[in-house]
This record gives C-alpha cells, sequence and structure tokens, in this order.
C-alpha cells in the first residue's frame, strides 16, 4: 500500500505560498459557516428539504479540490459542499438550491448541492453535480475523461464516493472501465465511517479502501482526512500522475462524520463518546489553525479577519437568495427534451390552456346530439 | 443501386455518422476487432481505430455512465449493448442518470444505445427480450425501433444526431430477413413519425418492428380471404409517439387492433388504448382489441416460444372478430 504520508522527495504542498495556504483555511471557514447559515435557515423552514452536513470533514473536501485547476472537472458527493465552493461554486448559488428558489443553478429542479456547470474549459468552472444513487458519478466521471483522453486535452476529473459507495456495482464497474482504458481520474474515497447508519466493517471486509486500488491494477495513496495539508498533497501527487498520462489513482482519505447522514438523523447507532472525541482532539478547522499559527505565523488579526470575511459573505449572499423568487408551476413542463423543448399541460389542471383531448364527435354518433338534445 | 440488409443499412448508417463527425464514437462488448456478436459493427474498427471503437469491459452500467458523461463533453456516444436483454443491468444508469440530467441539471446527453432485441429466435428468456415499455414510462428517454432496412438506416442517422439519449432497438430476427434499397445521399428519418405501411378503410393495426411484417402477412390474407381492407401503421418511434396517426387511422376505420410482440400487462398497447379511449372513444366501432406476447418469460423450445409469441394467424383472429363486432 502506498501512503500519501511517505513522500520523500518534497511535500507539493510546500510549493503553496503562504497566501494560498491562507486560502485553504479561507475554504473550510467558508464551508463550515455556510452550513451553520442552511441549518438556521433549516430550522426558519426555508430550506425546504433535507440538510446535509459536512461538519468535521471540511478538510478533505477542501484540500482535495484544491488540487484541481480550473479546466479540470469533479464530481462531489454530498459532503463535498467545500469541494464545490473550491471550484467556483457560489454560497448565493447553494442557498438558492437548498431554498428551491426558481433562479436557483436548477430552476428548482434539483435540491441542495445536486447542482454543476461544465463545458468548454476556461469557461464554466467545471463541476457536476451528483445523483442520488451512490457510486453513479464514477462511471460517468469515467466518461468525462475519456472524453479529455479521445480529444488530447490536458485535463483531469476527481470523482467522490463515500465508504458506502464502494459496495456498489457502479463503482467497481466504473473505476475498472477507467483504469483500462488509464483515463486520467482520480477516484477520492471518503472513508468516514458510517454510510447513514452503517459503519465500514458492515460494508466491506476488506482492511482499507485503499486496499482495492491493487484490484483494479491502480495506484493507491491514503491519507489523514481532517490534516488539510495531507490531503491536498495525496490528491495532488494523484492529479499529476493522471495528468502525466499514467492513469487512475484510487486515494482514501480518512475523516468522520460528526453529524448524522441529514439533520433529521438523531445517530443513535454511534457508540457514546465518539463524536465528542473527534471534536475534541481532531477537528480540521482547529488542526489547521494550530499548523497556521506555528508555521504560518498566522495572527489572531489575520484569522478575524477571514472570519468576518466569510460572514460577511454569507449574509450577502443570504440576502440575496432570501430575495428571490420560487418557480412558476407551470415552469415544470420544460426541458426535459431539447426537442420537444416543453411538455403539454395536464389537461385536468386549472392553468390548462391545451386543448388536445377534445370533445369532437362524429356526425350521428350517440344517443344524444353534441348540442345535449335527443335525436 | 441494390438492396442491403437491416443489418448492413445500421452498419452503413454507423460507418456514415462516425465519418461525418468525429465526435461520433462507439462503445461495447467485442465490437472492434471482433465486430460484434452479430458483426453490426464489423469493419469499424479498422477504419476508425481503437479511439473511437472502444471494446469495453461487461460493464452496462459503466457504458452508459461513461457514454452520458462522455456525452456532456461534446462527444456522441453510440454503445452498444450485445444483447438488448443486458441493458436491465444499466436500468439505473438510464433512467435515474441518463433521463434526468437535461432536466434536472441542463447536462446534454447526446447518446444512443442499440442492440439486437426480440424474438423468434429460439434464443430463450435472455437473448430475445423486448424491454422498450420498461423505458417508454420515463420520461427524458427516446425510444425508436424500426420494422424495415431503409428506416433502420434512417433512424439510426438521426437517433445520433438528436440531442437527447435515443434507445435504438434493432430487430435481430429482421437482422437478414428484410432488405432495402437505401435512399440516395443523407438518408435521414425523423424521430416521432410514423409510417403507413399499408393502406386500408375497413380494421387498422397499429404496430412497430417485428410484428409489422406478420401485421402485413395477416391484412393480405384478410384481403384474399375476407374481402377487408385493413390498414398497417407502422410506429417506428414509440417515443415520441406519432400520436396523430394513430388517431388518423382511428377516425378512417373506427377499428383498432392493437399488436406487438412484447409481453401484455404493462405493455405498449396498453398505453395507446388509453389514448384512443381519452381522445377518439366516439370514433370508435368496436373496443379496441391487443394481439401480444403471453406474460410469461421466453420460453426456448420452438412449440413454447410460438405459443406465446404473437404470430399471423392470430392476428388473423383477432381481426375477424373486430371485422364481426
Amino acid at each position: 500500500m502506498a501512503s500519501g504520508t511517505s513522500i520523500r522527495a518534497g511535500r507539493p504542498s510546500d510549493h503553496l505560498s503562504r497566501e494560498r495556504k491562507l486560502e485553504l483555511y479561507y475554504w473550510m471557514r467558508l464551508t463550515r459557516q455556510l452550513e451553520e447559515r442552511l441549518v438556521n435557515l433549516y430550522r426558519q423552514t426555508k430550506v425546504v428539504g433535507g440538510l446535509f452536513r459536512s461538519l468535521g470533514q471540511e478538510a478533505d473536501a477542501v484540500g482535495s479540490c484544491f488540487a484541481l485547476e480550473q479546466r479540470d472537472v469533479m464530481s462531489p458527493l454530498i459532503r463535498n459542499l467545500g469541494a464545490m465552493l473550491v471550484k467556483g461554486a457560489t454560497p448565493v448559488e447553494v442557498l438558492k438550491q437548498y431554498m428551491a428558489k426558481a433562479d436557483s443553478p436548477t430552476r428548482g429542479r434539483e435540491l441542495n448541492i445536486h447542482f454543476g456547470d461544465i463545458g468548454a474549459p476556461g469557461v464554466t468552472r467545471g463541476f457536476i453535480g451528483q445523483i442520488s444513487p451512490l457510486g453513479d458519478m464514477v462511471p460517468v466521471m469515467t466518461g468525462v475523461t475519456m472524453s479529455f483522453k479521445m480529444r488530447g486535452e490536458d485535463r483531469v476529473g476527481l470523482v467522490y464516493v463515500g465508504d458506502g459507495a464502494t459496495s456498489t456495482g457502479a463503482f467497481h464497474e466504473g473505476i475498472n472501465f477507467a483504469a483500462v482504458q488509464r483515463c486520467p481520474l482520480v477516484v477520492v474515497v471518503e472513508n468516514n465511517g458510517y454510510a447513514y447508519s452503517t459503519p465500514t466493517h458492515k460494508q466491506t471486509a476488506a482492511r482499507h479502501f485503499v486496499d482495492k486500488a491493487i484490484g483494479y491494477g491502480v495506484q493507491g495513496l491514503q491519507a489523514d482526512g481532517n490534516d488539510v495539508l495531507a490531503v491536498y498533497d495525496v490528491t495532488k501527487q494523484a492529479v499529476d500522475y493522471a495528468r502525466a498520462g499514467h492513469g487512475v489513482t484510487l486515494v482514501e482519505l480518512i475523516t468522520y462524520r460528526r453529524k448524522g447522514h441529514a439533520e433529521h438523523d438523531n445517530q443513535s447507532y454511534v457508540p457514546a463518546g465518539e463524536i465528542e472525541r473527534w471534536a475534541a482532539e481532531n477537528d480540521p478547522l482547529d488542526r489547521y489553525l494550530g499548523v497556521m499559527r506555528r508555521d504560518l505565523l498566522a495572527t489572531a488579526e489575520e484569522i478575524a479577519a477571514i472570519d468576518a470575511r466569510v460572514l460577511r459573505e454569507i449574509d450577502e449572499a443570504t440576502d440575496i437568495a432570501d430575495a428571490s423568487g420560487t418557480p412558476q408551476a407551470l415552469d415544470a413542463l420544460s426541458g426535459v427534451y431539447a426537442d420537444p423543448p416543453r411538455e403539454r399541460p395536464l389537461w385536468f389542471r386549472a392553468e390548462a390552456t391545451d386543448d388536445s383531448y377534445g370533445t369532437e364527435r362524429p356526425d350521428g354518433w350517440g344517443t344524444f346530439a353534441a348540442d345535449g338534445g335527443a335525436r | 443501386m441494390a438492396e442491403i440488409t437491416y443489418l448492413e443499412a445500421i452498419r452503413q448508417g454507423l460507418f456514415e455518422e462516425m465519418a461525418r463527425d468525429d465526435n461520433v464514437f462507439c462503445m461495447g462488448q467485442d465490437i472492434g476487432a471482433f465486430g460484434g456478436a452479430f458483426k453490426v459493427t464489423e469493419g469499424l474498427m479498422a477504419r476508425f481505430g481503437e479511439q473511437r471503437v472502444i471494446d469495453s469491459p461487461i460493464s452496462e452500467i459503466a457504458l452508459v455512465g461513461a457514454a452520458a458523461g462522455a456525452a456532456h463533453m461534446g462527444l456522441r456516444p453510440v454503445v452498444e449493448m450485445q444483447f438488448i436483454d443486458f441493458i436491465a443491468n444499466a436500468y439505473d444508469m438510464l433512467t435515474n442518470y441518463v433521463a434526468t440530467a437535461r432536466y434536472r441539471a441542463s447536462l446534454p446527453c447526446p447518446m444512443v444505445v442499440r442492440g439486437p432485441s426480440g424474438g423468434y429466435v429460439r434464443g430463450g428468456p435472455f437473448h430475445s427480450q423486448n424491454p422498450e415499455a420498461g423505458f417508454l414510462h420515463t420520461p427524458g428517454l427516446k425510444i425508436v425501433y424500426p420494422a424495415t432496412a431503409s428506416d433502420a438506416k434512417g433512424l439510426l442517422k438521426s437517433a445520433i444526431r438528436d440531442e437527447d439519449c435515443v434507445l435504438f432497438f434493432e430487430h435481430k430476427y429482421l437482422y437478414r430477413r428484410v432488405k432495402d434499397v437505401m435512399p440516395a445521399g443523407d438518408h435521414t428519418v425523423p424521430l416521432g413519425l410514423a409510417r403507413v405501411a399499408r393502406e386500408g378503410s375497413d380494421i387498422s393495426i397499429v404496430t412497430y418492428a417485428s410484428t409489422v411484417w406478420k401485421a402485413l402477412e395477416a391484412a393480405e390474407q384478410m384481403q384474399t380471404e375476407d374481402g377487408i381492407s385493413v390498414e398497417v401503421i407502422d410506429l417506428r418511434s414509440l417515443a415520441p409517439m406519432d400520436e396523430a396517426a394513430i388517431y388518423r387511422t382511428v377516425k378512417k376505420t373506427n377499428r383498432l387492433l392493437v399488436v406487438h410482440e412484447d409481453t401484455r400487462t404493462g405493455g405498449i398497447a396498453g398505453e395507446i388504448t388509453a389514448r384512443v379511449s381519452e381522445t377518439c372513444f366516439e370514433w370508435l366501432d368496436a373496443p379496441v382489441l391487443r394481439v401480444t406476447a403471453a406474460d410469461i418469460p421466453l420460453p426456448y423450445a420452438p412449440a413454447l416460444e410460438d405459443y406465446v409469441l404473437p404470430q399471423t394467424t392470430d392476428i388473423v383472429r383477432a381481426l375477424r372478430r373486430l371485422a364481426a363486432y
């Protein structure tokens, strides 16, 4: 098993400027603060559906996506808000999504962070919205990176899955196909201990998820997912490997999910003290604040300034999102196909103007004439 | 110009579209050097290379998922299911991912999933299926199922050029049994347009794929033996479905028989019957009848398969009942 912590020839993060390293803290703080704002909005019932937190996992999302270039394409999972923000998703978009606004990125069609923006390199931000069936984004990203290879583009793909998704057929087929095709793809397995209520030992008999790399014939790397620089180092190594044409890497990031599957989940299945221990001893922001003070000589004022900027940005975003309108009901009918662009309205709805269900009757039909009179 | 088979017409369509557009590429099992289980892709790899004719692992989920990803990036993948029965393995990817992509995320999925379908070939339960009804139920997918060689080519070319995912069902019984002279030039057939396979005035049959030919045989027999004129409509596209063509023929003959090779319950004939009932109730002189396969997994032995699948004699019997109603 290769390990990200065993890199001898200098760490990739050694090449990050002090400014870039402080940026890592900004993204992690923004992620956490934005989710806390969402909790408030959820309690005010302004979040229409469920709320998914990544508390305690901010480092693995932010540090890994930080290793990508703008032209690269990433596909997040439900606990990768941090990765999406790094890739260019804005707090306004996230808030509008959760609040099901008409001008949300998916115009009210999809929920929470299920949205994306892809297209020409340099024009768009390069992330693809996930769907709920787990593992499905691995084959999709195999195809995305296959297109990079076919067109000779200098681009890399990164897809996130959780420990649970490694049990799906889609994960297996996707990573295997990408491996055979030597696609420039990084598959990040975030091992946060639980898939909903199921602990990892009921998910796999493998000792480590990274061990699965051997079976697929791909590079396997593992890192402490709560150490943002270690996450960056290991992912950057995988991204460079892909960009150099060597193919797929399976990266296992070991972290811990401190909140339930979603906001409604009371985590009754978690052993007593476990969450508190991770919060006290292994919080990714606390750990990185220590690094910033010790290695970057970050001052209290510098840190407070970042925190204030984050709060200001979220306040502004909340005001904008809150002021946005909700979708018009009939907009539900558009966009299933390119052609036709719009589906027929339901004739039994008051809004319907369509008369395709006609009452045209042939002459001489039935007991009564069309005007209701007896024949 | 010489006649070519339904299979050769599909092969020609693939060649022409790959030559016309560099973004078109094929993926599937054994489709490259081997040319595919039925040789539909024979010669494709020699002409276009391994980058555009990709031999894949036995992974239907990955094939459909990768096609979607490549399609998002502007390519136009054509995926072969070695037998269409195996499309069930990719049901999640097609219905949850591909079919919803444009609607939920404005993600285009211009891709084709094609493969040999249908029975009458002693293929047994897993090499004979007609799974189109399951996908007709899913908004976001388009479905075509040609009966003639000319339509096979023209519809495939249109499917490849369409901006959404098209499931392209090919009938393996017809592969080498039906032939056409291909229209000259860039021959395309628009999706969503039915074809009048035979004009008639007394009873209508609405059908598609292999049973178009059985309907035509039955129509001929009715004309000769009973003096009854039967109109046969070949739907060609199931989604979008040419409702206007169905209503037109019903209003013309006032009697409708719907025929398909797929099983009966929850089948497409039921959907057509419902639409005709809602829209053409006053025009009907008899109940809409269905001739379909029995609700049974398709058995292997000739005596069993022939019993389960619709035959020309079944259609004649149903037509006589409608004529006598």
